[in-house]
């Protein structure tokens, strides 16, 4: 890994300021990370040359006076957001060759900041998944390994190749999504930072959509200013999506304050069960620690419906999903299989195009809203879901915080829970509930397993107040002084 | 809530999934499994609760009547499998 | 004026529902920014949102909203300050996002009522049982290529209206007049063209029978899709001629969906039993229609929401139009608008117009037209606006319209119709005044034909086409 790779997104912003490199070997050298880290699967599609050509337009505008907030900073994409000109496949057999004709606003943004574009980084197909092996291009793997065990694990998922890509210094930073914790879980397994905003705070429009209520962009970056920077970036209001929140953009680097005194930090009971993984749980109370060490109020809470969370969201996003994915219909766009009739070409495109858990999920969303289940499973879903997001409401009127584990567990092996959809899905248990509330939450690298597989606390704060999210986030990356990186990215 | 091979092979209808024979038993095994777990939901009274039906609880912003969009027929035809003279093609529908 | 039908056992009753959709006014569609205009070259006004890529979100035109409020109010009808629209789900290759957004819960307009005044003098109230939003689908064309059906997506996602009226009417005399003064009224209202050889309203009737005195409602089918009103008519006399044939010989009518053939005069099922199930059509609290997306699903707000969410700033302070008024040219309103009681106008009933007209020869690639069927002529107070026709057998080339203002002016235009109810585009259009029905008309050819190019996609010129030129006085 060259130096440069080593840098964090704000270093490598403050570096191409002050002249000590250029963006075009700053990319260059993520270019040449990419390569030596192709074993990893991260990227369905590296655009290098893209890059370099971008990169030299940075360098030109930099030293013109025309620098953007991410001028010549090297990003990866994860391949949900349509990018002009740019294959775009969810991951997915059925959107073959498709290269939208238009750039999705987060992107947009990005590019309109300077940003460069490296590549589209893995993903569970349609970010259905918590271990990246449901993309239909192979499984992305997580560049860090358990101490003495060579098989290669998961880099959680659906952002697992950003995950892996961000963790591995293949990029400075990279995009995600956030459904149930797409974004949260797999920085947990790869040691970074993963952030989901306020759902609102960030554009959806051109983002293939999962479940429109609760799919939210966020950033993955190695450290928690960086995250900071990508969101101010990222964000903002936009007229094309109805429910893009129409208020102004804090400077969430300046929220980085270092002073949580006086805040009140609570910890849910319910994230607490009889057989949590013992790691875990010992990380925990290191976290509570030092965010008490630093000042804050630690106070016991309850989420009362935490235990809800779960089959309430695998009957609420696989409903939407059902409708959201009824596009994909081999007419107007991706993969078509030809069939005697339009109705077998829809049944023989949708059955080839979609992967195994993609169609498990359009069945149970299609049953669930089905004549006569309705009313029982997904109404139902929306009512408990309104008790979940009240929960939260409730808590959030005594504390200004709640801390978290992220995951259940470190990284597994890849291959490991495939079998039990069940297990598979309680990956994102301490995920779900604040997908389901709206509300924003990050994941901060804060220790390895004993067998050496990072794990990552979760902070949680009401809508909108990223800010004090991003204050205590920055408390407590600095507490916790993470700074493994993974074993084979020194390579 | 166990399901049949008959509701799963209507259900892959409706949602125009072709499913092999052989494939709907273990199929609805699968899903049995799946809507198993979730009937713990009807564990929770929400006799007095309202549906949340969406993300957010903010004003959904409206569009002006203005025309902003349209005229680019070869963007919109780009990507299609099949298109012929502007049009979209598909297996023809009997009526 | 009673409608009934004599059947072998029984005397029957006819009672017949109203789905009407109207497309709604507006520059731009219901959730994009793509165009509405009628006829331009195929996929040419669609916006990647109307086309479901991947990634579009649909964002509600506030005009679409602004138009069903002022409708429903011209409708007498209950304005719902909140209303949600829902997904429709259903696969159809012109339906690009694998469902329609539309209402199934709260509407933005509840009910209301039309009166209708029968030439009998009679006064009818009809019930409105909701008017909600939706999207139009695109356009399945079928007949451009042996194996292939293509498909234009230039309606789809266009604002519609359906207007569903309550069982209320029991004879076609009732559903033509019903027809009649809905457009009437929504034309009044500037909120929907009302053209129905253009797709612009469309209607779907709900016909059951049942013997005189009978008190349930018995299995209705639903008549898809006429376009015009004397069709309408036509095709709920005989929907309703069939229901008592089955009865009378035994039989049961199971509810579905059916086509109207005006040249055949009968109407035949649409779909099979299993299709019909397969647009999950059937339930009565339709689970097909999901609210789950923010998108599409979330509510809307129109008047004072205590939440505090987007008000409707009251601005629609449209003139409520009075239905029991119509657009008989003879009615005047003594204090200059449309509220009030109508007043005959004195100089009525002694003028008349007279139009001649020569019949097309020429199909629009140049071959013979030898299938003319019908002449449909339209007049109108206004240029490009036309409130009644008449339909007219092929080999009558005149007629006469009594009973007007002497002095008025009327627009007349006209379209030819084939044997496969295929329609020409307009003729030109003439502006005559009413004189005294004693007056002789003379008659002479007008001008150069009216171009059609504007009309004449690249898949119409495939279609035939007619030609004709119209007469007008002077």
């Amino acid at each position: 890994m060259s130096d440069l790779t080593k840098l964090s997104l704000s270093d490598a912003r403050d570096g191409l300021d002050k002249g000590d490199f250029s963006a075009v070997e700053l990319t260059q050298a993520h270019v040449q990370a990419m390569d030596s880290h192709r074993e990893l699967n991260a990227f369905i599609t590296e655009v290098p040359d893209l890059a370099l050509e971008r990169a030299k337009e940075a360098d030109y505008n930099r030293s013109h006076g025309q620098a953007g907030a991410l001028e010549g900073l090297p990003l990866g994409i994860k391949d949900l957001f349509c990018t002009e000109g740019i294959l775009t496949t969810a991951a997915s057999h059925i959107l073959d060759g498709f290269t939208p004709p238009y750039e999705s606003t987060v992107t947009a943004n990005l590019k309109a900041a300077g940003a460069v574009t490296l590549g589209k980084t893995n993903l569970d197909e349609f970010a259905m998944g918590s271990s990246n092996e449901s993309s239909y291009y192979g499984a992305a793997h997580n560049p860090w390994k358990k101490q003495g065990d060579p098989r290669n694990l998961v880099p959680g998922g659906s952002s697992g190749g950003s995950a892996a890509a961000v963790a591995a210094h293949m990029c400075l930073g990279a995009t995600g999504t956030d459904t149930g914790g797409s974004i949260r879980q797999p920085a947990s397994f790869c040691g970074i930072v993963g952030m989901k905003p306020t759902y609102g705070r960030c554009s959806r429009w051109g983002v293939v959509a999962f479940s429109s209520s609760l799919d939210q962009a966020g950033p993955m970056t190695r450290t928690v200013r960086d995250s900071a920077i990508l969101l101010s970036i990222m964000a903002g209001h936009d007229p094309k999506d109805s429910t893009s929140a129409d208020m102004p953009v804090p400077d969430f680097e300046a929220a980085l304050s270092g002073d949580i005194k006086g805040l009140r930090i609570g910890l849910p009971a319910e994230y607490r069960p009889d057989n949590l993984n013992s790691d875990v749980a010992a990380l925990w109370d290191k976290g509570i620690g030092w965010l008490k060490d630093a000042g804050a109020e630690v106070v016991d809470i309850s989420l009362p419906h935490t235990k809800y969370a779960l089959p309430t969201y695998y009957i609420v996003a696989p409903a939407e999903a059902s409708a959201n994915l009824a596009r994909y219909d081999g007419v107007r766009f991706g993969l078509r299989v030809e069939g005697d009739s339009l109705d077998d070409m829809y049944a023989e495109t949708r059955a080839v195009g979609f992967g195994a858990e993609v169609k498990r999920r359009i069945l149970i969303g299609t049953y669930a809203l089905s004549a006569g289940y309705y009313d029982a499973y997904y109404l139902k879903a929306q009512k408990v879901r309104q008790l979940i997001h009240q929960d939260f409401v409730t808590a959030f009127e005594n504390v200004d915080a709640i801390l978290t584990p992220t995951a259940p567990t470190p990284a597994f092996p890849i291959g490991e829970n495939s079998d039990d959809l069940i297990a598979m899905y309680l990956n994102d248990v301490f995920t779900v509930p604040a997908s389901l509330a709206g509300i924003p939450g990050i994941s901060v690298p804060a220790g390895l397993s004993n067998e050496g597989l990072p794990l990552g606390l979760q902070l949680l704060t009401k809508r909108w107040d990223e800010e004090t999210l991003f204050r205590v986030a920055g408390v407590l990356e600095h507490a916790a002084g993470f700074s493994g990186l993974p074993s084979d990215g020194e390579g | 809530m166990s399901l049949d091979d008959t509701t799963v092979r209507k259900i892959a209808h409706l949602a125009r999934i072709n499913v092999a024979e052989t494939d709907l038993a273990p199929l609805a095994k699968e899903l049995s499994g799946i809507l198993d777990w979730i009937e713990q939901l009807q564990e929770v009274d929400t006799s007095a609760v309202e549906p949340m039906t969406g993300g957010t609880d903010m004003t959904l912003n409206w569009r002006k009547d203005a025309v902003t969009d349209g005229g680019h027929p070869e963007k919109v035809l780009a990507n299609a499998p099949e298109s012929h003279e502007g049009f979209f093609g598909v297996p023809k529908v009997i009526e | 004026m009673t409608f009934l039908i004599k059947g072998e056992t029984e005397t029957w009753e006819v009672v017949i529902g109203l789905e009407v959709h109207a497309q709604v006014v507006s520059d731009a569609k219901l959730f994009s920014g793509a165009p509405t205009d009628f006829g331009a070259n195929p996929n040419s006004q669609v916006s990647f949102v109307d086309a479901g890529m991947p990634g579009m979100l649909p964002v509600i035109n506030e005009i679409c909203v602004e138009q069903a409020v002022r409708t429903g109010l011209g409708l007498k009808a209950q304005i719902n300050n909140r209303s949600v629209f829902s997904r429709k789900n259903y696969f159809y290759a012109d339906l690009p996002q694998g469902y329609q957004i539309s209402q199934f819960d709260l509407p933005i307009v509840g009910e209301g009522t039309i009166i209708l005044d029968m030439p009998d003098g009679v006064s009818r109230e009809i019930g409105i049982e909701r008017l909600h939003l939706e999207q139009d689908a695109g356009k399945s064309i079928h007949d451009l290529h042996p194996s292939k059906t293509f498909i234009d997506l230039n309606r789809s996602g266009v604002a519609l209206m359906e207007i569903v009226s309550k069982p209320d009417m029991r004879s076609p005399d009732e559903a033509g007049a019903y027809l009649r003064k809905l457009r009437s009224i929504l034309r009044y209202l500037g909120t929907c063209d009302g053209n129905m050889d253009e797709g612009s309203m469309r209607c779907d009737a709900n016909v059951s029978v049942r013997p005189v005195g009978e008190t349930e409602l018995r299995t209705r089918c639903e008549v898809k899709n006429v376009n015009s009103v004397r069709f309408v008519m036509q095709a709920i006399e005989h929907e309703a001629r069939r229901h008592v044939d089955v009865y009378e010989s035994g039989g049961e009518i199971s509810q579905e969906t059916r086509q109207y053939d005006p040249n055949k005069g009968e109407t035949r099922s649409m779909r099979s039993k299993e299709m019909a199930h397969d647009y999950r059509y059937t339930a009565g609290l339709a689970p097909e229609f999901t609210d789950p997306a923010p998108d599409d699903a979330a509510s809307i707000w129109i008047g004072s929401d205590p939440n505090g969410a987007r008000a409707f700033d009251g601005t629609v302070t449209i003139a409520v139009y009075d239905n029991q008024a119509t657009f008989d040219p003879c009615s005047v309103h003594p204090d200059g608008t449309a509220n009030g009681e109508t007043v005959r106008d004195p100089a009525c009933d002694n003028a008349s117009i007279e139009v001649r007209w020569e019949n097309p020869t020429k199909n629009t690639d140049g071959t013979p037209l030898t299938d003319l069927a019908e002449t449909e002529v339209y007049f109108g107070t206004a240029a490009g606006v036309y409130e009644s026709s008449v339909t007219l057998p092929a080999d009558q080339t005149a007629t006469r319209v009594d009973g007007l203002k002497i002095g008025s002016t009327y627009f007349v235009s006209a379209k030819a119709v084939n044997s496969q109810g295929i329609r020409s585009e307009w003729s030109n259009e003439v502006e005559l005044t009413a004189a005294e029905a004693a007056v002789a008309l003379g008659y002479k050819r007008a001008g150069p034909l009216r171009s059609f190019a504007r009309r004449v996609t690249q898949w119409a010129i495939l279609r035939p086409l007619w030609r004709r030129t119209v007469y007008r006085t002077g």
